[in-house]
């Protein structure tokens, strides 16, 4: 048989503080790059206009970016250097469809004379659905959150842990916003379904051992509530990190050798699958330990 | 017949119907390109079969809003977006694109799909014109004349951006008449304009029939309109009382020629002209036959992804997603031997059968749906390292193999059923609320979470309970 790791007893409760000063650093971090540099907004929420060119001669994106300016046009530039392809995006509120479009093929035509470029995509969003947009998808996260919340009440018969299961999703979600603000990458729908799924990641995690505490409170009525726990996350240690090492595998190979197009999807599910982990050992159990009175069982 | 063997009847009956339903869908993209198009043109493309997202085939994606303001007060908001979905359906379809998905969105939006067409002014031109085609007399009087003057000398434009006259133009007109700007006539001259009378005797709603014909004179593209019975009546009436006059033929608020009425004009039928290319006049008759929108559209979302960006990205997108799906496989049955292998059937199982409900639904898919693809074959995986792990538990309590299996099952299934439940839980709220691309990743991770439960647990139960009916000794996991 192989083997990954031999069975353990680490004691994760004892380190809980630890746990929580960790994840109170990494997520201040991020909250205070939210704070100051603010999330990069994609089109979807903020409406405007992107366009994806790829040019048939080489062209730097400072050139572009003088282009633009010379047209007048506050642009975001960004190179997806595989493809000699550049996406151009003019966020805000524009009402016309075409307008801003017009006017980026129009500057590059006359400040870039002689390279002629494909239009290999075009977005235009604009303010009315940007807003609607992003109400949508506030609704979904918070109605599933509160879903998730009642479900897992219901089936281990605490709300407690029901909470301590959802604390962990924001503890995930806020570490990937967090980085994803550290590292200027854009929060646009693609990432709001790559959260969910690392909330529904997380909470599968979760659920794995609260099911294990479940179980062993059955087998041993009289165990203090810590050991518990304890012997509950070593037992299932095992399939926590095979699981999660296999995802992350997938996920890593999606963020190098995915393209450009998927790489900010790759990204946040990077972070996330390894902080998914984590908060499951680390705080989700850890939460219900420190809230339930430690060695006192209800 | 024992209750083993309707099991294994059940699994090999569903993977003999998910081939029946993915043949349609395999016959289909081993077609080449000219044979699809043909069979589309025919309308004969086959229904039930997975299609390609906009992001992966290429075309374009948008977002009207009808402009209920415009709208007349009589008539019901429902009413006219279903009339507009129609007139809409009926444009594209006479422009000859496959397969166009268009839908109500909310209250007074319409999303229309175009796959493949990425040339977005022509397709923008086609579905938001409204297309109201008015019959007009201009009026000639003396005032309006030194209206329409002082019009086309003025500096700044004399109609505001939706079409009412500035407030120093309004002044100056006839009661009963309004300003109007002719079509663009050739670079550098100046826009001409015309002071129209505001009653409408005709409108396109009597149109029978309108196509291109190139005028005799000149060889330009001209448009040939027929009035149904109705239609030509009043016109022959109308063209009988006001001969000498001059009649104004408006389109969407611009006037494309006012010819004078020469004689009354019978047999209901008509000539538009005006500096129309011919791609411009082909795709007039087309809306004209169409019909008018009720009320005018604007976009207020548009996407387009060429045809060799969807490429790439399927490229891309698809082989890291092999290599990874392929890593999965071969890490499965290095760690857990026979075990890992039953489960990796269990996978590609689940895979074939994720792909025929969705052929069999008619879905899209789309990059996000890639990846609720993946995340539920995901979560098939860890449900089987869930039970051969308790197998492993109660391996090392030395138990017997035939109680080793069903005891590993039942412990396993309260974790898998509640993990499974809580991401259903918060797909189904995305599937609700999420539109594009969050849709799409929420409809691949409903159904891929339900076929996972019933592959990584039924299926693989079925396996091992076949494979004790030879009173195995030992158990390699």
């Amino acid at each position: 048989m192989m083997i990954l790791i031999k069975k353990t007893n680490i004691n994760f409760m004892a380190k809980r503080h630890i746990f929580f000063a960790i994840s109170a650093v990494v997520i201040g971090a991020g909250l205070l790059s939210m704070s100051i540099k603010g999330l990069n907004l994609g089109l979807d929420f903020t409406g405007g206009t992107l366009l994806q060119l790829r040019f048939e001669q080489p062209v730097t994106t400072a050139e572009i970016r003088g282009a633009m300016s010379k047209g007048g046009l506050d642009a975001v530039i960004q190179s997806l250097s595989d493809r000699n392809s550049y996406q151009i995006k003019v966020k805000g509120s524009q009402e016309n469809a075409r307008e801003t479009a017009d006017k980026i093929i129009s500057s590059l035509t006359a400040n870039l004379p002689g390279n002629k470029f494909n239009e290999e995509k075009q977005d235009y969003v604009g303010p009315v659905v940007g807003r609607d947009l992003a109400k949508k998808a506030l609704f979904a996260i918070i109605l599933s959150f509160f879903g998730i919340i009642v479900y897992v009440a219901f089936r281990f018969s605490n709300p407690t842990w029901g909470a301590a299961g959802v604390l962990a999703i924001f503890h995930d979600v806020a570490v990937v916003m967090g980085a994803m603000s550290i590292t200027n990458r854009e929060i646009d729908l693609v990432i709001v379904a790559a959260l969910l799924t690392i909330a529904g990641y997380s909470i599968n995690d979760t659920i794995v051992i609260f099911d294990r505490m479940r179980e062993n409170m059955r087998i041993f009525p009289k165990m203090p509530l810590g050991q518990l726990a304890n012997t509950s996350v070593n037992e299932t240690l095992s399939r926590t990190l095979i699981t999660n090492l296999t995802v992350l595998g997938v996920v890593l190979i999606l963020f190098v050798f995915g393209g450009e197009v998927i790489n900010n999807f790759a990204f946040a599910m990077l972070v996330g699958s390894i902080c998914g982990t984590y908060s499951t050992i680390a705080i989700a159990t850890p939460l219900v330990y420190q809230w339930e009175g430690k060695g006192h069982r209800k | 017949m024992t209750k083993l063997h309707w099991k294994i009847g059940t699994v090999l009956g569903l993977l003999i119907l998910s081939f029946w339903l993915l043949y349609p869908g395999i016959e289909w993209y081993t077609k080449t390109n000219d044979e699809r198009a043909k069979t589309e043109a025919m309308r004969m493309r086959p229904t039930r079969i997975l299609n390609l997202g906009l992001d992966l085939r290429g075309g374009t994606h948008l977002l009207l809003e009808l402009d209920v303001n415009k709208l007349d007060k009589k008539e019901q908001l429902n009413d006219a977006m279903a009339r507009a979905i129609e007139i809409i359906r009926n444009r594209v379809d006479q422009y000859g694109v496959g397969e166009t998905p268009i839908a109500r969105q909310g209250d007074h939006w319409i999303s229309v799909d175009l796959p493949g067409i990425s040339n977005t002014e022509e397709a923008e031109n086609l579905i938001g014109k409204t297309a109201l085609l008015e019959f007009r007399l201009v009026n000639d009087s003396s005032d309006a004349q030194a209206v329409m003057t002082k019009a086309e000398n003025m500096d700044a434009p004399p109609l505001n951006k939706d079409g009412t006259p500035t407030p120093e133009i309004a002044k100056l007109l006839p009661k009963g008449s309004g300003l109007f700007k002719a079509a663009p006539g050739p670079e550098g001259e100046r826009t001409r304009y015309y002071v129209l009378f505001d009653s409408v005797p005709v409108t396109g709603a009597f149109l029978e029939n309108a196509r291109v014909a190139t005028d005799q004179q000149f060889g330009t593209p001209n448009i040939d309109f027929t009035f149904n019975k109705e239609g030509g009546k009043i016109f022959e009436n109308f063209t009988g009382a006001n001969v000498g006059k001059y009649l104004a033929i408006v389109l969407d608020g611009v006037v494309h020629s006012a010819p004078v009425i020469k004689t009354r004009i019978g047999g209901g039928s008509g000539v538009i002209e005006g500096s129309f290319t011919m791609e411009e006049a082909r795709n007039l008759a087309i809306i004209l036959r169409a019909g008018a929108l009720p009320a005018p559209v604007n976009i207020i979302e548009k996407r387009v992804v060429g045809p060799e960006l969807g490429e790439d990205s399927i490229k891309k997108g698809v082989s890291a997603a092999g290599i990874g799906f392929i890593l999965v496989v071969i890490f499965m049955v290095v760690y857990y031997k026979a075990g890992g292998l039953v489960a990796d059937i269990a996978l590609a199982l689940n895979f074939v059968l994720l792909l025929a409900a969705m052929s069999y639904f008619g879905a899209t898919l789309t990059l996000p749906g890639i990846a609720g693809m993946i995340l539920s074959l995901a979560m098939a995986i860890d449900a089987n390292v869930l039970i051969l792990e308790r197998m492993r538990e109660e391996m090392a309590l030395s138990k017997p193999v035939a109680m080793i299996i069903p005891t590993a099952y039942d412990k396993a299934w309260s974790a898998i059923l509640d993990s499974n439940v809580t991401t259903w839980i918060a797909a189904i709220f995305l599937f609700q609320f999420g539109s594009g691309p969050v849709k799409g990743f929420a409809v691949t991770l409903t159904i891929g979470l339900l076929l996972g439960m019933f592959t990584s647990v039924f299926v693989t139960r079925v396996i091992y309970e076949f494979w004790l009916t030879s009173n195995p000794k030992e158990l390699s996991i």
